[in-house]
C-alpha cells in the first residue's frame, strides 16, 4: 500500500499527457483550414450528375468512364436528365471545371486523399483544347 | 396398346423429318443474321510507288506523332515510334532477286503496326492491357500497362515502343486533346482509333499528299482496299509467321 501515491500520482501524469491534444484544442480557439470554396462553371449550371452524387462517387463515375472507353469503345454519357455528353476528362470534366489545379487539388489536397497519377498522361489544359476542333 | 413394327417405324421416320426440318430453319436465321452485322476489319494498303515519289517526305509521319504526342528522344536507345521508315532490304529481305537488289537498296518502306489478324503481342500480355477490338484494331489500355515488355519481345515487327523515361519533356508540343503517356508503358499506332470513332480515316492517309495510303473494311468485297488488293501484288510483312498482317504493301 506504500506504492499508492506513485500508482495515482503516474496514471494522472499518463492521463494528462494521453489526453494533452483534447486540451491544447480547447486552449486554442483559432480556427485550422477553412473548406475550398470552389468556384461553379459560369457557362452551365448542372452536371453530368447530381452533386450529392458527384461528391460521394465522381471516383466511381470516372473509374466506369474510363473503362467503358477504353476497353468498350462506349465514349457517350447519357446523364440522369437524358443530355448526352463525351466521357472525356479533359474535355468534358476539365472543360466546365476549369484546371486541375482550380478544381481537383483544390479539395484533394483540404481532405488529404490522394488522386490516382492521371495527369501524368491526361492534358490539364482544357483552354487550349477548347479551342482547337 | 401395343406398339406394332409398322408403326415404330413410321414414328422413327416422322422425328427424324422433324428434326432435320429444325436444323435447317435455325440455320437459315443465323446465315442471315450473320450477313446483317458482319464483322469490320480494318486494313491499308500501302503504294510503294507513290509513298516514294516525293524525296523524303514524311508528312505522314510527323502527322501521327504530333497529334499523339509521340514523344522524340536524341538518344535512339529511348526512342519512340508509331510510324517510320526503314530499307526495303531489311522489311522484305526475301521479296527480291539478285537483280533487284540493287534497285531497291536503301528504298524506303512505310511501317506501322500491322494491326494483326491473330497478334502474338496480345497472347502474351499478363494484365490483358491489350487486345484486338471488334473492328480488327490491335490497342493497349495505358491504364493497365505494367511495363513488363512481354509484348515487345512477341511482336515480330518491332511495332511497340517503350517509355523508358517520363515522354512529356521530349514532346514539343503537347496536343491537349490526345492522352500523353507515361514512364514505364508500352505504346504503338492505334489506327486512329479515335478518329475511326468518329468516323474519320487515320491521320497518316488524309496526311499523305500522294494519296499512297488507302484505308478500308477488309471484310466489305466492295471497298476501295479489297478493290485494290485483287488487282495488284500486294506483300505482307512476315506472313510465314501467320499473324495475319492488315497493313499491306503494294508492287
Amino acid at each position: 500500500m506504500r506504492d499508492r501515491p506513485f500508482i495515482v500520482g503516474g496514471l494522472v501524469v499518463f492521463l494528462a499527457f494521453v489526453t494533452a491534444p483534447v486540451w491544447r484544442g480547447l486552449a486554442t480557439t483559432k480556427a485550422t483550414l477553412a473548406p475550398p470554396q470552389i468556384k461553379s462553371p459560369a457557362k452551365e449550371k448542372q452536371c453530368v450528375a447530381p452533386v450529392s452524387y458527384m461528391r460521394a462517387s465522381h471516383m466511381q463515375l470516372l473509374d466506369d468512364g474510363r473503362e467503358d472507353v477504353v476497353r468498350t469503345g462506349q465514349r457517350k454519357y447519357v446523364a440522369y436528365n437524358g443530355k448526352v455528353y463525351d466521357k472525356s476528362l479533359t474535355e468534358t470534366c476539365l472543360g466546365c471545371h476549369g484546371s486541375r489545379q482550380e478544381f481537383c487539388d483544390r479539395c484533394h489536397n483540404y481532405s488529404g486523399v490522394s488522386t490516382l497519377n492521371c495527369w501524368n498522361c491526361h492534358s490539364d489544359a482544357p483552354q487550349i483544347a477548347r479551342s482547337s476542333p | 396398346m401395343k406398339m406394332t413394327r409398322k408403326r415404330f417405324l413410321q414414328l422413327c421416320g416422322l422425328s427424324l423429318i422433324a428434326a432435320i426440318a429444325k436444323k435447317v430453319m435455325q440455320g437459315a436465321a443465323t446465315s442471315a443474321t450473320s450477313q446483317s452485322a458482319k464483322a469490320i476489319r480494318w486494313g491499308m494498303a500501302i503504294d510503294l510507288a507513290k509513298c516514294r515519289r516525293k524525296d523524303g517526305c514524311s508528312g505522314c509521319i510527323k502527322a501521327c506523332h504530333s497529334a499523339h504526342n509521340v514523344p522524340q528522344f536524341a538518344d535512339r536507345a529511348h526512342e519512340v515510334k508509331w510510324v517510320w521508315k526503314q530499307p526495303f532490304e531489311d522489311v522484305f529481305p526475301f521479296a527480291q532477286t539478285q537483280y533487284t537488289r540493287e534497285v531497291n537498296a536503301g528504298l524506303p518502306v512505310l511501317l506501322m503496326c500491322n494491326h494483326c489478324d491473330d497478334p502474338p503481342c496480345i497472347d502474351v500480355c499478363p494484365v490483358n492491357a491489350t487486345w484486338r477490338t471488334d473492328d480488327g484494331v490491335v490497342t493497349i489500355d495505358f491504364h493497365r500497362c505494367i511495363g513488363c515488355r512481354y509484348c515487345m519481345a512477341a511482336c515480330p515487327y518491332g511495332s511497340r515502343s517503350f517509355n523508358w523515361q517520363d515522354p512529356r519533356p521530349a514532346i514539343q508540343k503537347v496536343n491537349p486533346n490526345f492522352p500523353t503517356r507515361t514512364k514505364g508503358v508500352v505504346e504503338k499506332c492505334n489506327f486512329c482509333e479515335e478518329r475511326l470513332a468518329k468516323r474519320l480515316a487515320p491521320l497518316c492517309v488524309e496526311a499523305c499528299e500522294e494519296k499512297a495510303l488507302v484505308f478500308g473494311d477488309l471484310e466489305q468485297p466492295d471497298s476501295e482496299i479489297r478493290k485494290l488488293l485483287r488487282s495488284r501484288f500486294a506483300l505482307q510483312r512476315k506472313p510465314e509467321l501467320g499473324a495475319g498482317p492488315s497493313v499491306y504493301y503494294l508492287i
